[in-house]
Formats: structure tokens, sequence, C-alpha cells
């Protein structure tokens, strides 16, 4: 093996470390944490921009939430929003606000994410 | 509550205004707007005729905006839920049109810059300056056409996320640049050995091809939803209504309950209500699936949205808005094409670390290719390593399932059958045996008078005003339809003077100053009736399946008559349907197993279960399924829920109004048994769609990538391009969406 062999090898290992990490362990954001008044619903602003932010968010079990997906971006990839557990599937007009109440929830983890699964992102019911 | 957040909670609402004529009223409502407090910004389009504002909820109600707007003198109303799924299905077919057209633009531009590219390379070697021009024009279509791949994929890298967009332009990206520093120093390849090439044309044509692929699945995607506009846009955007004597043309949010609405002949009817006058033929074929017109008589329901025919006639509005029915049907499909069907999770689990996964197959194979072959393989590396990233698609996988979750929802609606989601659809499509309850759901629900025997020649209208008259005071479900063959006959019932009930019996009573008896053999005994000259008819009739009745008249046997459920029409033609797909029919009811036999017979129907008391049907239903079938029961929503719910896909014969809270998996929209051979049908093709579409989506990425790689060429010396792997990526994602959408076609209702 020569030199460039060995460093092309090195390289690549690194490399594919670098880009696993950078894509399934760096992407762990804390959940934001979101909390109802006066009995409204939790409600929080989630940003859509080529992906979700915050994309996990942790609410009380029990209570109803309000995610209002502000849509920036008009990539095909985002329009559609989809929560299984609550068989929501909401196109996302670009550069608008929509509202999608979901709820009461019970304990446990939501996950939700685009039309075709690739945008990821969580809501955290804690008991 | 807004203090405690860092950012004020605001929302968009979009107002139909209606009465504005001119810019000046434009202003004012805008400026009537702006001025609320709570508002933070407010536009009024007068060409649209909505205000679009931007308010905080917390400090405002959209109530109040829309009753300062009505203050102005102009009409404004709160978007109502059918209006709120028209206008988003309008907002996003308007969002896929613009897509497909920029898509197509973009298409052509880069492929007319990549053939001219393709025709100037074998000029290249004599012509230094055609390698500049291409490298400017490559950058033109990158920067231009190509520009959201590279700005989507570095937002979504931002994110930690990465999609079809990042493939995309890695492996362009690396093909240009590896291209600029041949053509701006190839002494720094050519230095270490390895060939200066260019390959701007095959970044062109590679973004070509998969902007073409984009498009022609923006296009596909828009039809998926076709059903769904459809009925959307059956809701008329106005009624004719009937108030203080004067006839009306009003918006239909302002159409209240008990409001007298007029319907033209030709016209949709604007909302759910029952006829008070007139009569007439209408088509809900658009809701139901059937296809003959129904007669609609005074004290009919009539459905929102189905097309009036021939005749004119008043109704009196029911159920509006959310509650009706037609809203209930389009929220019922939005939940169903929402759903995810279980089939789906793997290629979520995969869809989700796909693009990662891909880029490290890339890296390694770049890595294997430098590693264990010859000196001149810098090249090759790099281009397999582009072309991986270019023949992944994720796309194809992420539109297997949902694409027939929609296109097969949507058909089903077209069919009068609403299937519940994706769940309901993987289920239905599995059932082995379709378990029928008999009542409302084989037979009409409806009993009726079959015959009547007199023993002397011409009493036939005698004896019925008489039997209606005691009939009438008595509660026993066969007694309405005594009652009913009476009136339809036109017979007035006879003054009764005297009635008692005899409990498992039948009715004695004084009519018209004769002595009447109508009931059982037991009956005729007790009075000491002989009914030897009948008993012959009453042991056929009882065969038949129908319930006959001795009547006496003043101690002597005066005739009999006999009622009976009939069969629906429909009924023998779908058993016989279910048979032909391969299924087993097991009737179910609360008859007498000689009755129950009867109509099983008439009907066609093998299995039989008689004198099933209501929750009888859940154990039944639950033996089946320890017996290893998998299980539809076909039943009323109301009385057969339990039964439904046990069952493993419950088919609800929508009684038409409380369509979402049936506890079914499956509302079938008319009472015709055809419906449910039809689910199942729809499901099995359905299901049939999606294990090739997740087979040809898995497939292509399991084959597609080695090959891509380069496995092959050990043995067979086959190399793909990155220009054909970006051909293949392309079609691969369309050819999901069209497959899907041949179940548009499928020929399932060939009975109508």
């Amino acid at each position: 093996m020569t030199g460039t062999d060995l460093l092309v090898l090195a390289g690549a290992v690194t490399l594919i470390v670098v880009v696993n990490w950078w894509f399934f362990v760096a992407g762990r954001t804390p959940a934001a944490l979101v909390a109802a008044a006066n009995g409204a619903p939790a409600e929080v602003v989630i940003v859509v921009d080529g992906g979700y932010s915050p994309a996990s968010v942790q609410v009380k079990a029990g209570e109803k939430v309000r995610l209002v997906f502000d849509r920036r971006d008009d990539s095909s990839c985002s329009e559609e929003v989809v929560i299984p557990a609550f068989n929501v599937r909401q196109f996302l007009p670009s550069g608008a606000r929509t509202v999608i109440e979901i709820g009461p929830l019970a304990a446990g983890t939501y996950p939700y994410t685009c039309g075709m699964s690739m945008l990821r992102g969580t809501i955290i019911a804690n008991a | 509550m807004p203090e405690t957040l860092e950012h004020p909670i605001v929302v968009t609402a979009r107002i139909p205004v209606s009465g504005m004529t001119c810019a000046a009223c434009q202003s004012r409502v805008q400026k009537t707007l702006a001025t609320q407090v709570g508002v933070s910004d407010a536009s009024v389009n007068l060409m649209m005729g909505t205000a679009t504002v931007t308010y905080d909820p917390a400090a405002v109600q959209p109530q109040a905006l829309v009753d300062a707007i009505n203050k102005t003198g102009y009409e404004a109303e709160l978007p109502t839920p059918e209006r709120s799924a028209f206008e988003e299905q309008e907002s996003r077919d308007r969002a896929t049109a613009e897509e497909f057209k920029a898509l197509k633009w973009k298409a052509i531009a880069a492929g007319v810059v990549g053939a001219v590219s393709m025709a100037l390379m074998p000029f290249m070697h004599q012509m230094m300056w055609i390698t500049w021009v291409l490298l400017v024009a490559t950058a033109t279509i990158m920067a231009t056409a190509g520009r959201h791949f590279y700005v989507r994929a570095w937002k979504a890298f931002t994110h930690h996320s990465a999609d079809m967009n990042t493939l995309v332009a890695l492996g362009t990206g690396a093909a240009f640049i590896y291209s600029v520093i041949a053509t701006v120093m190839p002494g720094f390849f050519l230095a270490r050995g390895v060939p200066a090439d260019v390959y701007y044309e095959a970044v062109i044509l590679i973004i070509a091809f998969i902007l073409t692929g984009n498009a022609f699945e923006a296009r596909a995607k828009r039809n998926t939803a076709a059903a769904l506009r459809a009925l959307v846009q059956l809701q008329p955007r106005t009624a004719r209504v009937l108030r203080d004597g004067v006839e009306r043309d009003v918006p239909i949010a302002h159409v209240m309950a008990e409001d007298i609405v007029l319907v033209r002949p030709g016209e949709r009817i604007p909302v759910d209500g029952v006829v008070r006058e007139g009569e007439s033929a209408v088509d809900e074929s658009m809701l139901t699936g059937e296809s003959m017109p129904v007669t609609k008589r005074t004290g009919d329901r009539v459905i929102g949205g189905t097309i009036n025919r021939t005749g004119a006639f008043r109704l009196t509005a029911t159920t509006l808005g959310e509650a009706s029915v037609l809203a209930q049907i389009v929220k019922l499909m939005r939940d169903a094409q929402g759903s995810r069907a279980p089939i789906q999770a793997l290629a979520d689990k995969i869809s989700g670390v796909f693009v990662p996964i891909v880029i490290s197959i890339a890296i390694a194979t770049f890595a294997a290719w430098v590693l264990f072959t010859p000196d001149d393989s810098f090249v090759r590396a790099f281009a397999a390593a582009v072309t991986v990233l270019i023949i992944a698609c994720p796309c194809a996988m992420g539109l297997a399932v949902p694409t027939a979750v929609m296109v097969a929802t949507g058909k089903g609606a077209e069919l009068g059958v609403l299937i519940k989601g994706g769940e309901a659809l993987q289920r239905a499509g599995d059932v082995t045996t379709v378990v029928l309850d008999k009542t409302g759901t084989v037979t009409e629900g409806r009993p009726t008078v079959t015959d009547i025997i007199v023993t002397t020649p011409g009493t036939e209208d005698l004896l019925l005003a008489q039997v209606s008259a005691l009939e009438a005071l008595s509660e026993h479900p066969l007694a309405d339809a005594i009652v009913q063959a009476a009136k339809g006959r036109g017979i007035a019932q006879g003054a009764v003077e005297a009635f008692e009930s005899v409990t498992g019996k039948g009715l004695i009573g004084v009519v018209q100053g004769a002595a009447m008896a109508v009931g059982n053999a037991a009956l005729m005994a007790d009075y000491s009736v002989d009914v030897t000259p009948l008993s012959a008819e009453v042991a056929r009739l009882a065969d038949a399946g129908r319930t006959p009745m001795y009547v006496a008249r003043d101690g002597a046997l005066a005739g009999l008559l006999a009622v009976a459920d009939p069969i629906r029409e429909t009924s023998r033609a779908a058993i016989a349907r279910l048979h032909a797909m391969g299924l087993k029919v097991v009737m179910l009811t609360g008859d007498t197993e000689r009755t129950a036999r009867a109509i099983a017979k008439e009907a066609g129907i093998e299995g039989v279960v008689a004198g099933v008391l209501p929750d009888g049907k859940v154990a039944e239903i639950k033996r089946l399924q320890q017996a290893g079938t998998v299980v539809a029961m076909v039943g009323d929503g109301i009385n057969d829920a339990p039964a439904l719910a046990q069952a493993d896909v419950g088919m609800a014969i929508g009684t038409g109004t409380d369509i979402a809270a049936e506890a079914a998996d499956v509302v079938l929209m008319r009472g015709d048994l055809r419906a449910a051979a039809h689910a199942i049908d729809l499901s099995r093709r359905t299901m049939a769609t999606m294990k090739q579409n997740l087979f040809w989506a898995f497939i292509y990425n399991v084959v597609g990538i080695p090959i891509a790689a380069g496995v092959l060429y050990p043995a067979f010396g086959l190399l793909l391009t990155p220009v054909l792997a970006s051909a293949a990526m392309a079609f691969s994602s369309v050819s999901v969406v069209t497959n899907s959408l041949r179940l548009r076609r499928a020929h399932i209702a060939t009975e109508n």
C-alpha cells in the first residue's frame, strides 16, 4: 500500500465518520419547552426552512398543542407536514403560517415529518 | 401569554370580503382592519375579494375582525371548513402549477444548453476557448435552473438533515469543481498522472434530467389529489333562500338551519336538507357512487353538492358547515390521505437515514476504486462516486405508499366507499371472510306486506282496513308495515272500539263492530278458530322467509297477512361478486333458523348463523377470527357498532347523517352490498400497487447503487455514467407516482 493509498483510506474513513456524525449526532438539539397558559393550548412557531426549527418540542401531557408552521422555503420537499399519530397531512403554503392544532396529548413521543419523511421533528409530551 | 414568549404569536387569516368595487373600498377596509387592536398587518386584495390579516390571537378574535369589516358596509364572513378546504386545495394547486411551470422552463433551458454543450465537446481539443465557454454555460445553468438544488441542500445541511437536493448538489457540485480545476490549472491533475478531463456537459445534462423528472412528478402528484379536488368543488358558493317571502341569493355561509332553500332543475343542491314541497330526481352519484338518479319527495333527505335533475323543489336546511355531509366526507378523506399504512414503516425508517448512508457509500466507492485498481483509476473513482450520488433516489421510496393511499381513497370516494386510512386499506386487502348483518344490509331493512289471502273473495281491502286499525295501536316492529300497506292502497282505517295485545300471540280488538283477532295459530286456538283452510299457505310463506299471521273475524277465519323484509335488489349480485373474489360470506341474524335459511338461499349466501342476539354478533366474529380468518363485518353503524369494532375491518352502511362518527373503518355511502365488494377489490388492488411501488423503489436503489459504484466492472466491464444515472433517477420517482395513478382507472364498479 502506497502513501497515497493510505492517505485516501484515512481521508475516506474520516469523511464518512464526519458525515454520519453531522447528520445523526450533531443534529440532536434539546427540545424546546412550550407551556400552555390560561387553558389555551400550548403554542409554538416552527420555522420550516429546509428543516424544522425548533425540530423538537416538549409539552406537558394532557394539553392541546397549537403548532404554527411558518414555511419560508419553496422546496416541494417541505410542502407537506405529516403527523401520523393524528392523521394529519397538511399542505403548508410557502411564505405563510399554517396552524395545526392537535391533542390533548397522552404522554409519549409523536414524530412529525415532511411528506416524504426526510425532514423530521418530534413532539414530546411529558407526564 | 405573549409576554412570556420571546416572539409574540401572530396568526394570518384570509377573510373573504364581498361588495368592494373600487380602490377606495379596498383602502377603507384595509384602514379599518389596520386600526384594530392586535392587528399587526392587513392587506386587502380587491381582485380576489379577500383581506389578509396578521393578528395576535391573544388580543383579538377573528370574529371581531369580521364584525369590523361588516360595520364599514362590506360583507365579510369567517372562512368555513369547506371553504378553507377549497382554498387550501386552490393554493396547493396554484403552488403545484407554478412549480411545474418553473421546472418545465428550467428543464428546457438546461436541456438546450446541455445538448449544445454535448455537440461542442468533440471540438474542445482543437479549440481551447470552447472549454471556457462551457465553464461559463455550466456555471450559469447551475446558478439559474439548478439554483434551488444548492440553496435547499445548504439549508437542509445547516439543519443537520439531508434530502434529494443534497445528493444532486453534491454530485453535480463535485463534478463541476473537478472540471473547473482541470480547466483553470490542468497542471494540478497532470502532475499527479490524472487526466485533466472536464464534465461540464454531464453536469448540465444531469440537472436537465432531474428537472424534467421533478416536473413530471409535480404534475403526476397533482393528479393524485384529483378526487379530493372534485369533491371540494361540489360545494356551491351561493343558495337561493326564501326569507320574509322574498327570494334572494346568499353566500352559503349565511344559510341558517330551518331556512327554506329553493332548488331549480339542473342546479346543484346547495345545502343538506329535507324536501318541503316538490318532487325531483336527484343525481347523487358523486357522493354515493349510485349511478341511477334517486327520486326525492316531500320528507326525503337531500345532500348538499348533489345535482337536482328534473323538478324544482323547496327544502328546509338541516346540517350546515362543518356538520354537512359533504364537509364530513371531505374531512374524512383528508384524514385518510394523511394517515399512514403500516406497510410504509420500513420505507419511513430508511428514508430518514438514506442520504447520509448514500454519501458514505459514495466516499467508500471512491476510496475502493483508488485502492484496488491500477494507477489511472482516479478519474473512474471520481466518476463512480458521483454516479452513486446521482442514481440514489430517496423520493421513490417516500412516494411509494402515500401516493397509492391518496389515489385509492379518492377512487373509493368516487365509488361511494369512504376508506378511513392506510391501515384500513391494508387490512381490507387481507380480508378472507365477509360477515353480513341481515336486516338493512342483505335486506332493505323495511318490512312490507307481501301477501294478503282472504277466505271470502273480494274482502282484501276490508281485511286490511280492520287489521291496520288495530296494528296502528300496536308497537310491534311489523305493525308499521301493515299500516303503511293500508295507506299505500288509500284504505281508511276502521274505528277501533276495543284493543288488547296478547303477548307472544298477537292482537285482539273490536273494529267497526267486528270482533277481530290477528296473530299466530296459538291465538286462533284460544278462540277455537279452525285454521286448516290456510295452514298449508302459512307453512309455505314461513319457508320462504316471510312472517304470516292469521286473521279471524267474529270467530271465523277471515284470511291471512304475510310481512317480510325483502332482499335488496343488488344483494344477490353483490354476494356472487364476493364469492367470485374468493371470499367466504356469512350472514348473521336474530331471526329463526327457518326465516334465515330462506333469506340466505334467496341471496345466495352459504353460511348462516341464526338466532344471534346483538352481543352474540361480537362473539361470532371472535370465533371466526380465532379460526384464523380475517373478518370484514358489514352492518349499520349504530346497532352493529360493537361488531364493526371487533371485526378486522368494519364497514358501516352510512345513514348519510353522521359519517365521521361511525365506528367503522369503511363507510359505504349507499345501502348496496356491491359497495362492500368494491371496497375489498379496491383495497386489494391498492395493496398490490403499494407492494409494486415499494419493490421497485427498493430494488432500484439496492441494484442501482452497487452498479453505479462499479461492482459489475471487474466481471463485465460495466460502468454507468453519471448522466445515465440521472435519467434513471428521474424516471424512478415518476414511475412510482404513475403506477399509483393507474388505480384511478381500475375497473372496479364493472356492474354499473
